[in-house]
């Protein structure tokens, strides 16, 4: 299992870095055919880079702080059977803790609804986890100001919780109608 | 350097403290858990950069503008929208990227919508989704979510 992880970590590495080889080598060709563009461009590139190197250890030390020292059973303990107002803040606390790319908080996911925890608080811990992520929120603070941030994050937060109840009325809704051992079918198997 | 900076670095140098305080081991296997993360995106990070520095070095700002701008229509705000809901670029490095478009004539409607749908739907994750929370929740999720961001993005450009 650790040596497959391994491989795939070694292997995206190397596609990514073949992926930047190609990226410098078209900026090269055209920065050879177009030299009244070398200052400006050069000058763009550092300026973001000096940007993004100032915050990105923080933000990586952060995130593996996290992941090491919440667990996925601390995740479901908390929330597989809260409710209300308390239900939808802590599913969008425990989205927002740093704690890795989505495709692990869909298995995450899955075992909370087998918990029997409520489809809206699965969906916005879900999207909590896809876009209100600290260190997301860290670097759009950095990169787009404090005011875009902020606006955005009262936004999605506001929206997100709707989209909640939404979805789990729909979802309700269309499993009341047909027999209710039809439920079983979307239970997902681990 | 930005208050941002400093408060993030200061902020996480205390976390580690606190961490190593209460589990020596865990924050340990915490840095390189870090370190190993910085590792794989620093690649990603090189070609972010350099390309950020050929948009706003060769794309003209009236085109950008054009698109994407204040006075772009609803057309430009879908494409954004719809390029962010397919495309596949880690958030971390997709906010330099954002901002590289603000600074180069785009609207804030369009950066927020493109940020928006590129963090909250996922095509290329879609599968995996549907197989662990079945094709109905995914698909609302999905679908729900590119409308919700559309939302969003129309009333940051009201608010901002």
């Amino acid at each position: 299992m650790k040596g497959k992880k391994r491989a795939v970590f070694w292997r995206t590495f190397l596609r990514d870095t073949l992926f930047l080889v190609i990226v410098l080598a078209v900026a090269v060709v055209l920065l050879g055919f177009f030299p009244e563009k070398r200052v400006v461009v050069t000058r763009v590139s550092w300026k973001f880079f000096v940007e993004l190197i100032l915050i990105l250890p923080a933000v990586m030390v952060l995130m593996g702080l996290f992941s090491v020292f919440i667990s996925r059973e601390t995740v479901v303990k908390y929330l597989g059977k809260t409710s209300g107002l308390k239900g939808f803040l802590l599913a969008l606390f425990f989205g927002a803790l740093p704690t890795g790319p989505l495709y692990v908080a869909f298995p995450l996911a899955a075992v909370l609804i087998q918990k029997g925890a409520r489809r809206a608080n699965i969906v916005i811990f879900l999207s909590a986890w896809a876009c209100i992520k600290i260190p997301q929120e860290v670097v759009e603070l950095q990169f787009l100001g404090l005011k875009f941030m902020a606006a955005r994050l009262a936004l999605i937060t506001i929206f997100v919780i709707l989209m909640g109840l939404i979805i789990e009325r729909i979802i309700n809704w269309t499993e009341q109608r047909p027999a209710p051992s039809k439920k079983a079918d979307h239970s997902p198997d681990i | 350097m930005s208050a941002t900076v400093i408060i993030i670095n200061l902020a996480t140098l205390a976390c580690f403290i606190l961490a190593f305080l209460k589990d020596r081991q865990k924050a340990i296997r915490g840095l390189a858990v870090a370190a190993k993360a910085f590792i794989r995106i620093l690649p990603l990070v090189f070609i972010i950069i350099i390309l950020i520095g050929l948009l706003l070095g060769f794309v003209p700002q009236a085109l950008i503008a054009r698109i994407i701008g204040e006075q772009a229509g609803f057309d430009g705000l879908l494409l954004v929208a719809f390029l962010g809901a397919i495309l596949h670029i880690p958030s971390l490095i997709s906010y330099p990227l954002a901002g590289s478009l603000l600074e180069g004539g785009a609207s804030v409607t369009a950066v927020a919508a493109f940020i928006t749908t590129l963090t909250m739907i996922g095509l290329l994750t879609l599968p995996l989704e549907i197989k662990e929370l079945g094709k109905k929740m995914a698909f609302l999720r999905n679908g729900l979510s590119f409308i919700v961001a559309l939302l969003i993005a129309l009333l940051m450009g009201v608010i901002l």
